[in-house]
């Protein structure tokens, strides 16, 4: 799928490459290896991809595929990805007018007596510790991708044992803007 | 009333309407042969399940229709594998249904297992893997709709042995709305200002071209295309897989564009101001170089897949509909170009100074294989149908042999399948039996996919091949003369090896040969003559004999070489 590594050196989330396409599809076995395969073989970039029931019931499921805009024009892509007929509806969001989400989660080696450091990071990033023990702690942040890159920069001065990251998930912005969303306009 | 799954399957396909399946059968797919002995639908048992596949697509592209082919799971489920990938590629309706290994076996590699709903998830329009033999009329249901609506296309249907052998209580979906497909919708509504767009460029077009392919077919538009075309006057080009849905006996036809195409087609569509694209997807066979094809045309695009719209060019209006659909919204809304009359007087002149032409053969020389194509054209019934593999004789038949109603022409365009004829022709007969059914074929696709002349014999399904036998793989050899030096690697066959006659008697058709003009017109006559058994007649053709006019591969349009005979008169 030729995806690029989400979490090496300074990954940007310019909005000019970047285009987010929720799309609801059939919740039936295969339906993800369609969409991958598809973009695999029209030589189409998936950035990030997000996975998960739509709604209470288990009909459809909601995937966010935030898409490099460059590998192809977006109308080809959404074009391509309409003919899979496992495919109910696909709402493009420019990402001017998404709001977006994505979960960071990462462990932290740190002893119990010089924590301080790492807590004003999480404290200025809005970050939660999830998990404690003696040698190391697990934080999690929900936030927009560019908290999340934040952290995620930040917490480099530390000595991080594993970080991980879902992927970006997205609706479309409301009619006015949030003032917790103001940071991702520029 | 309680079904296994097995009668279910061959109930549906009988709902279906379904009267001939092309397959051979297996482990896998056994219960599913049984009922089949109950049941009205004609089985074609074939030598080889690529020839089941390729016989579905001549039943399907002869008659408008999906051609149904079975074969079992495992190698009998990938060696279907290119007939479907050739069914993709030109958008033909066909229904494959392959045998599965057991559901409690599925993952496991058991014995015969292949995911051929994985292999052919990217060659199919879509596929399903039947869970439960309730679901088994669902499935077939959709299979047909998916197949013959919207854009058409292969789909498959994997039925596991066991959901094939359990039990149901007999349904059958009652209409589209019981398919459980959400997120399917073949048609739009049609755009009115895109219609307007449209009717306004023809408007202002002096040099108007209509680009018509496959999708006019498809959407069955001959009607409509010949009073469009009448009535505005405007030059139509068929492309490969449109040859037949405009009479070439139309003066307004120019024939064929692209790489081998006829002069006048190629070069109206390079000084076009208005190219009207017709259910055709700029492939690079027609295009040659894209950045310096038609450069200066505004494009109307019609498709009724919209994912075509700008996928090689960008249209300055595209128009998402089905072709018969668009020529009608254009003629109601009275579009019509200005005079016309200078653009048709340079046409003409290209027309009369690039005809297609070749030499003359010499009376005890070879064949040429331009003029057995035109002798044996010249000698069929109207509404002979014609079928072809894919090399020089496929481009000489679509040039040279005249076309006069649509789903006439059987040959794999996109994908370029050779053998493709053989099986092609054999199914088209079996969809239309009224009519005469010949196979243009070459020496080297006639070795790939001979034997279903056995099924052909077998199942009394008399067609005509005629081999244009000239000893190579004639166009890759016609490349290595004009672009790799005159060094011949690996593309000569033999014209007596194999012995095509004796072959052709073995599998208990009639085999002919002719080594020269008067022997030509006799077995030709001759072959016409038996109705009863196929017939092969190996034509002895010049080796040397070269498809012009062409344009190189990635050279422009504007670059094309046209007959030697032509040449230094431009």
């Amino acid at each position: 799928m030729n995806t690029p590594e989400p979490f090496a050196g300074e990954v940007s989330h310019s909005p000019v490459r970047h285009h987010i396409l929720s799309v609801l599809v059939e919740n039936k076995s295969g339906v993800l290896a369609r969409i991958a395969g598809m973009f695999a073989r029209r030589g189409f970039n998936i950035y990030s991809l997000a996975v998960a029931p739509a709604e209470s019931h288990a009909r459809f499921s909601r995937v966010t595929i935030v898409v490099d805009a460059e590998s192809a024009p977006l109308e080809q892509i959404v074009g391509q990805l309409d003919k899979l007929v496992n495919v109910v509806a696909i709402t493009d969001i420019a990402p001017r007018e998404a709001v977006e989400r994505e979960l960071l989660l990462a462990t932290i080696k740190t002893d119990v007596g010089n924590r301080t450091p790492l807590l004003d990071t999480l404290g200025s990033a809005g970050a939660a510790i999830v998990d404690v023990d003696p040698g190391a702690v697990t934080v999690m942040l929900a936030g927009t991708p560019a908290a999340c890159d934040a952290l995620e920069r930040d917490l480099e001065a530390f000595a991080e044992v594993e970080l991980h990251r879902t992927g970006r998930v997205a609706l479309p912005r409301l009619g006015r803007a949030t003032p917790a969303d103001e940071q991702q306009k520029d | 009333m309680q079904l296994t799954g097995a009668q279910a399957l061959i109930k549906s396909l009988e709902q279906q309407g379904v009267d001939a399946i092309f397959g051979l059968p297996g482990g896998a797919i056994l219960p599913v042969y049984d009922p089949l002995i109950d049941s009205s639908i004609r089985h074609i048992l074939v030598r080889h399940e690529q020839g089941a596949g390729h016989m579905a697509e001549g039943y399907a592209m002869a008659t408008g229709r999906a051609g149904v082919a079975m074969v079992t799971s495992g190698p009998g489920a990938t060696n279907i594998v290119t007939p479907i990938t050739n069914a993709h590629m030109d958008s033909t309706p066909l229904v494959v249904i392959t045998g599965q290994v057991a559901t409690s076996s599925i993952g496991l590699d058991a014995f015969q297992e292949c995911d051929i709903t994985g292999i052919t998830m990217g060659i199919t329009k879509h596929n399903f893997l039947v869970q439960s033999a309730h679901e088994l009329p669902r499935a077939v249901a959709a299979a047909f709709h998916l197949a013959t609506t919207g854009r058409p296309g292969p789909v498959l249907i994997d039925v596991p042995k066991d959901v094939a052998q359990s039990t149901m209580e007999w349904w059958y979906p009652a209409s589209v709305d019981d398919l459980d497909l959400p997120g399917y919708h073949p048609t739009v509504a049609l755009d009115e200002a895109a219609v307007a767009r449209c009717v306004a460029l023809i408007a202002q077009s002096e040099r108007p071209v209509l680009y018509v392919g496959g999708g006019a077919l498809k959407s069955r538009a001959s009607a409509e295309l010949l009073a469009f075309a009448e009535r505005t006057r405007i030059p139509v080009v068929t492309t490969l897989m449109a040859r037949g849905v405009f009479p070439d006996s139309h003066d307004q036809h120019l024939g064929m564009p692209g790489m081998h195409g006829v002069y006048a087609a190629v070069t109206a569509i390079q000084r076009s101001d208005l190219l009207i694209v017709l259910g055709a997807r700029f492939d690079d066979r027609v295009t040659g170089k894209i950045a310096t094809f038609a450069p200066g045309a505004k494009v109307i695009h019609v498709d009724i897949d919209r994912a075509e719209f700008g996928k090689i060019r960008r249209p300055d209006v595209a128009l998402q509909t089905d072709v018969a659909t668009a020529l009608r919204a254009f003629d109601a809304a009275g579009a019509a170009p200005r005079r016309l009359d200078d653009w048709w007087r340079e046409i003409r002149q290209w027309q009369s100074q690039y005809p297609l032409v070749y030499d003359e053969p010499e009376a005890n020389g070879p064949l040429r294989p331009q003029h057995v194509i035109e002798s044996i054209a010249r000698s069929t019934p109207a509404g002979t149908i014609v079928a072809s593999g894919v090399g020089q004789h496929q481009m000489w038949t679509a040039q040279h042999w005249r076309f006069d109603e649509p789903n006439s022409w059987i040959n794999s365009g996109g994908a370029g399948t050779m053998g493709f004829g053989v099986p092609a022709a054999i199914g088209a007969k079996v969809g239309r039996p009224d009519r005469t059914v010949w196979c243009i074929d070459g020496d080297g696709c006639f070795q790939m996919t001979a034997q279903e002349l056995v099924t052909a014999r077998a199942e009394g399904i008399p067609i005509k091949v005629a081999i244009l036998n000239n000893a190579y793989l004639g166009m890759v050899r016609q490349w290595q003369e004009m672009f790799y030096d005159e060094r011949y690697s690996e593309v000569y066959l033999s014209a007596d090896l194999p012995d095509y006659v004796k072959w052709a008697e073995a599998m208990g058709c009639v085999g002919l040969r002719a080594t020269n003009v008067k022997e030509m017109n006799d077995v030709i006559d001759e072959a016409h003559s038996i109705n009863d058994v196929p017939v092969v007649i190996d034509f002895r053709t010049d080796s040397t004999e070269k498809v012009f006019p062409m344009v190189p591969a990635g050279a422009s349009n504007d670059d094309i070489m046209v007959h030697p005979s032509q040449r230094g008169a431009r």
